[in-house]
């Protein structure tokens, strides 16, 4: 074994090994806590760097591990893999030094903090698995390791939320088993290939494999909140900011959608999977959860819900994107991986700084919030723009792509829904903002902390402020080499056109 | 019909007849009896059987199964016994409680 | 050194020192604990030796006193009785240590003694070879079981010994006459020798009938179960970890070879196997409704016992066309559900022992006040689930690979739905460990070896699920599969 073999595992164990010691932690060892989680944050970066570095100069990171003759662990870095490991990497350091500021005080951190380390690696499993079973083996851990955060807070809705967010996902991982090991039936090997490892086997299964496909995004789905698997969403957000941050920025959601697209590039294959005539009807569900998500999310009061059909229909971009079945598309929705993830954890930070420091958890009650904490304000507008897709910011990139994508396959519907779904973001993002630049601010805040001159915590204001920061950066230097842009162009070139 | 085979037929019988006992009684005394009649029964079908060869000597396993058979039995017996006992002790009565119903 | 410890006839010791440990307890009982422990330690290093042997010169056979058969005794053991010897000797560690401090004085006394007894039980019947000495083991194990399930007293756990005793012996008995059939139609109880001389006709009919229903009714599988909820909820907890892990396993050990050497290649295909997999499928289904239902916590686990036992019965209509694979399976689900639902049963303990109650709506904040009790319930609780990564795992994918091979769609929708009952009854009793009602009732402290116990059983389970390609290799010395395994 050399470097190249351990250091997927290392990746792994960066977060593995600092979750499973805080988990030993008594409660008041807050130090050592926070130095455990930062030092593993900080880690992950520079392995994952050292990855990123380490594949730019054509060093192939494979791990392999039997499980039984001719099923394997497979953790491989592949461009797919770097692009998702390197979104989780970053925005868990962010997250951890937002939960740490988040917590202070809270009980029960040392619990909250193994589960949440737990959490990153298996994203980080998911995003590095070589295979469909390593991706099922690190997805089901993720919601083994999720459901503890979601009932964190022990109250009768936090249990009820839990018991939702279970029997989703747990049906789903049911139907995700049933396809992966019906596939493996099939086929014998289930390594993700680019392209597919699908185009041997005979015309007689074809039927099978269309049903093994619908078993399988079910599965991945039922994460990535495809209407009408999206049930659980919502509910699941009486969970602490950080986790909602984390769950829809990085780690559930965004599991699922990094599955559907591994199904649809690596085990069918894009050209093949067109051939069987299932990319369109998964384009048309994608449309539809992107139309139903912005409605739903155009009635909510409360923030953090409104934000979670938001959600809804920004992970359907990166569905859609692979769907389309064309290269730019591709890379549009490909791109969307990490701009919404960048987006999105923005504005859940900000909604958790509101909630945290003035006891704002309703639209209705942001009348006049810019003036009180403008930072925060700042960095949900940015937010916000790009969730509605105005340049410059990330998530104008992303629709442009797909826009491009949808006319040069010929499918200009989708212009249709891009537009829709443009405007009705626009409907719900722009009232919010109005409300806190322009309106005159209450006399009284709902439940306001006091943080002497500054608006908020700084260990909660930095955060969201960078990964703004960031998401505004995605989008002005698209075009400079290492951006996740020029990355996703990396992936369709691979997928479409190399032999 | 041979006298083994006479004899191996009243064993099923017995053992027939155990297991019908151990059912459809409700005291634990009978239906330990049942089990010892039962036994018995099985006993009878090994000695019969032991002459299977139809040689002068009868073939010694089946003996030494039912020697051991018979120790198993009676150890047996003894557990149950005891159980019933304290059992009529605890409940004052000597039958199976009813199985509570959730 | 090395020549003097393979020379050693460790299958002998494994028999002969929990007898003499089991006897010393009770001359000695004011040391029990102690004795207790050296014996069950003693048992576990044995293992080791012995699976050593096994590992250098292959299957292992040794006449007792130097008489052999027919008259003698000669122990047996190839990889597949190895497997079983180890999960016995994990087992029966984790539960030995959560003993010492579970048992309190007197009860200890009592306890030591009976199962060391029935740990000889398990070891001799593992080690056997002949039809007739297994009878002999099975009772052996089964007077302890029943006497170590009535330890406590109480009108429940009297109640519920009785009616296992009863079970057992009607099993027992109904074995025996079938052992006595078998001798007579082919004259030797040595089932390697059985397999060779073993022809299709009422005898073997007749024999398969009363051998196969009374250890299907000591196995209890559906619908001859009914005996095993009352015993294992009320038995104290290591008895109950016992009792599921390994006694159960035991009776259907002896079916499991009688299928592969002798019945399985005449019968095998006319019906019979597609009648176990169908009662396998209704204790699936079933136990995991009644488990799901319940709302005292170890009747769940017992009848999880009950579900998790169906599952080993989907792999002989499988086994026709599949062979050595549907073996494989059972062997690692039998394995893992050994290691976990021990743990299950233990943690069961801790709550019972920490709360004094052990109904499920109550449980309120244990996560906080036992934390590694919970975290052993939840990891034995992927492994029962089979999620993965664990030893359950492994051997539900390999059922599920060989049904969709195989196009038994029906056992398929069995295993799924098996799937997600057992998960919606593991997290009806997680969810309610994060809840945060007042606490209501005074608590006890749980000594760290009981919760450390429990965790490691329940590791020792989600381990299992990386062992496989090795353990599989070892479990085929001897080609104890051999037989069934291999068809025209």
């Amino acid at each position: 074994m050399n470097g190249n073999t351990w250091l997927p595992l290392l990746v792994i164990a960066s977060s593995l090994l600092p979750g499973l010691i805080i988990f030993g932690l008594a409660e008041n060892r807050v130090r050592l806590r926070i130095a455990l989680n930062l030092v593993g944050a900080i880690v992950k970066l520079v392995l994952v760097g050292w990855m990123l570095w380490g594949t730019s100069q054509g060093l192939h990171y494979e791990m392999r591990l039997v499980l039984l003759p001719g099923l394997e662990l497979v953790l491989r870095a592949g461009p797919l893999s770097l692009l998702f490991v390197s979104l989780s990497a970053v925005l868990w350091l962010v997250t951890t030094v937002y939960a740490i500021g988040y917590l202070e005080g809270s009980p029960y951190r040392s619990r909250f903090f193994g589960f949440f380390s737990l959490c990153v690696t298996a994203t980080v499993g998911v995003a590095l698995a070589g295979n469909l079973i390593t991706f099922l083996v690190f997805y089901e851990l993720l919601t083994l390791a999720t459901y503890p955060l979601v009932v964190h807070r022990g109250t009768e809705a936090a249990r009820r939320a839990g018991q939702t967010y279970l029997i989703y996902t747990v049906l789903g991982g049911a139907l995700l088993l049933l396809g992966t090991v019906w596939l493996y039936t099939l086929t014998g090997t289930l390594e993700f290939t680019p392209q597919g490892f699908l185009s041997e086997v005979g015309e007689e299964h074809h039927f099978a494999l269309i049903i093994i496909f619908v078993l399988l995004i079910a599965g991945f789905g039922v994460k990535a909140a495809l209407v009408p698997l999206h049930g659980w969403l919502p509910q699941a957000m009486v969970a602490p900011a950080p986790v909602s941050a984390l769950l829809h920025a990085v780690a559930v959601v965004k599991a699922g959608a990094f599955g559907i697209v591994r199904v649809v590039y690596d085990v069918f294959g894009m050209e093949f999977a067109s051939g069987l005539g299932v990319t369109g009807p998964l384009a048309w569900l994608a449309a539809i959860t992107i139309i139903y998500g912005s409605m739903r999310a155009l009635f909510q009061d409360d923030l953090k819900r409104r934000l979670a059909y938001s959600t809804v229909s920004q992970v359907s971009y990166i569905i859609l994107g692979v769907a389309i079945a064309g290269p730019i598309a591709a890379i549009g929705g490909v791109v969307h991986l990490v701009h919404q993830g960048l987006m999105k954890i923005t504005l859940f930070f900000c909604a958790g700084n509101l909630a945290e420091t003035l006891g704002i958890h309703k639209v209705s009650e942001m009348n006049g919030v810019g003036r009180r904490m403008p930072w925060t304000m700042a960095a949900f507008t940015v937010g916000a723009f790009g969730m509605i897709g105005a340049p410059p910011v990330a998530g104008f990139i992303s629709k442009w792509y797909l826009g491009l994508g949808a006319l040069e396959a010929g499918q200009g519907w989708v212009i249709i829904v891009l537009a829709g779904s443009s405007l009705l973001n626009a409907a719900y993002f722009l009232p919010i903002l109005h409300r806190a630049w322009f309106r005159e601010p209450p006399d009284a805040w709902p439940e306001e902390h006091d943080f002497g001159r500054k608006e908020t915590a700084l260990m909660l204001l930095l955060p969201p402020v960078v990964t703004a920061l960031m998401a505004l950066a995605a989008g002005l230097l698209a075009s400079a080499p290492f951006s996740p842009l020029e990355w996703a162009k990396l992936i369709a070139v691979r997928e479409f056109y190399q032999p | 019909m041979s006298a083994a085979f006479l004899y191996a037929l009243v064993g099923m019988g017995l053992f027939s007849l155990g297991v019908y006992a151990l059912i459809v009684h409700a005291h634990l005394l009978r239906k330990i009896l049942a089990i010892n009649v039962m036994g018995s029964g099985i006993f009878l079908v090994l000695v019969a059987l032991a002459r299977r060869t139809g040689e002068a000597q009868p073939d010694a396993v089946p003996h030494a199964m039912v020697i051991t058979g018979i120790v198993v039995a009676i150890s047996a017996t003894a557990l149950a016994l005891t159980l019933m006992l304290k059992l009529a002790a605890e409940t004052g009565c000597a039958e199976l409680p009813d199985e509570k119903r959730e | 050194m090395g020549a003097e410890v393979s020379d050693i006839p460790w299958g002998l010791v494994l028999i002969l020192l929990p007898l003499m440990g089991g006897m010393a307890c009770f001359l000695w009982p004011r040391v029990t604990t102690m004795l207790g422990l050296v014996t069950v330690f003693g048992v576990a290093l044995s293992v080791a030796g012995l699976g050593w042997q096994i590992l250098e010169n292959g299957v292992y056979r040794h006449a007792v006193g130097g008489w052999g058969a027919p008259l003698g005794i000669d122990l047996y053991a190839d990889g597949l009785s190895l497997l079983m010897l180890t999960a016995t000797a994990l087992v029966g560690l984790g539960v030995s240590v959560y003993s010492a401090a579970y048992f309190r004085r007197e009860d200890a006394t009592r306890f030591w003694p009976l199962w060391l007894f029935l740990l000889a039980g398990l070891n001799a019947l593992f080690l056997s070879a002949d039809i007739f000495n297994l009878y002999v083991t099975l009772e052996l194990m089964g007077l302890a079981a029943v006497a170590l399930a009535a330890l406590t007293g109480g009108k429940d756990a009297l109640g519920g010994a009785m009616r296992y005793l009863l079970a057992a012996l009607l099993g027992s008995l109904a074995y025996l006459l079938g052992v006595a059939l078998l001798y007579h139609g082919f004259g030797t109880v040595d089932i390697t020798l059985l397999g060779q001389r073993v022809e299709s006709g009422p005898v073997l009919w007749a024999a398969l009938g009363l051998m196969g229903a009374g250890l299907l009714l000591k196995t209890a599988v559906f619908p001859l179960h009914f005996w095993l909820p009352p015993a294992h909820a009320s038995a104290p907890a290591p008895v109950s970890a016992l009792l599921s892990a390994l006694v159960v396993k035991a009776s259907f050990y002896i079916l499991l070879r009688l299928w592969l050497s002798i019945f399985g290649p005449l019968v095998g295909e006319e019906g019979v196997d597609t009648l176990l997999g169908l009662l396998g499928a209704t204790a699936v289904l079933w136990g995991s409704v009644q488990a799901l239902r319940q709302t005292r916590l170890k009747l769940l686990i017992a009848y999880s016992t009950v579900a998790q036992i169906g599952y080993l019965f989907l792999a002989f209509p499988l086994a026709a066309a599949a062979g050595v694979t549907a073996w494989h399976a059972v062997i690692y689900l039998a394995f893992s559900h050994a290691l976990a639902k021990a743990a299950m049963f233990l943690v069961a303990g801790n709550l019972l022992r920490f709360g004094g109650h052990d109904r499920i709506a109550d449980l309120d904040r244990v996560v906080q006040r036992l934390p590694l009790t919970t975290g052993a319930f939840a990891l034995a609780g992927v492994s029962i689930m089979g999620l993965p990564p664990s030893g359950g795992f492994i051997g539900k994918w390999l059922l599920l690979e060989m049904a969709l091979a195989q196009g038994r769609w029906d056992l398929v929708v069995v295993m799924i739905l098996g799937g997600l009952l057992a998960a919606g009854y593991i997290f009806k009793v997680l969810g309610r460990a994060f809840t945060q009602a007042e606490v209501t009732h005074k608590s006890r402290a749980v000594p760290a070896c009981m919760e450390w116990a429990a965790l490691l059983l329940a590791i020792g389970a989600v381990l299992l699920g990386f062992l496989a390609v090795p353990v599989l290799s070892v479990v085929g010395i001897g080609d104890p599969f051999g037989v069934s395994g291999v068809r025209p």
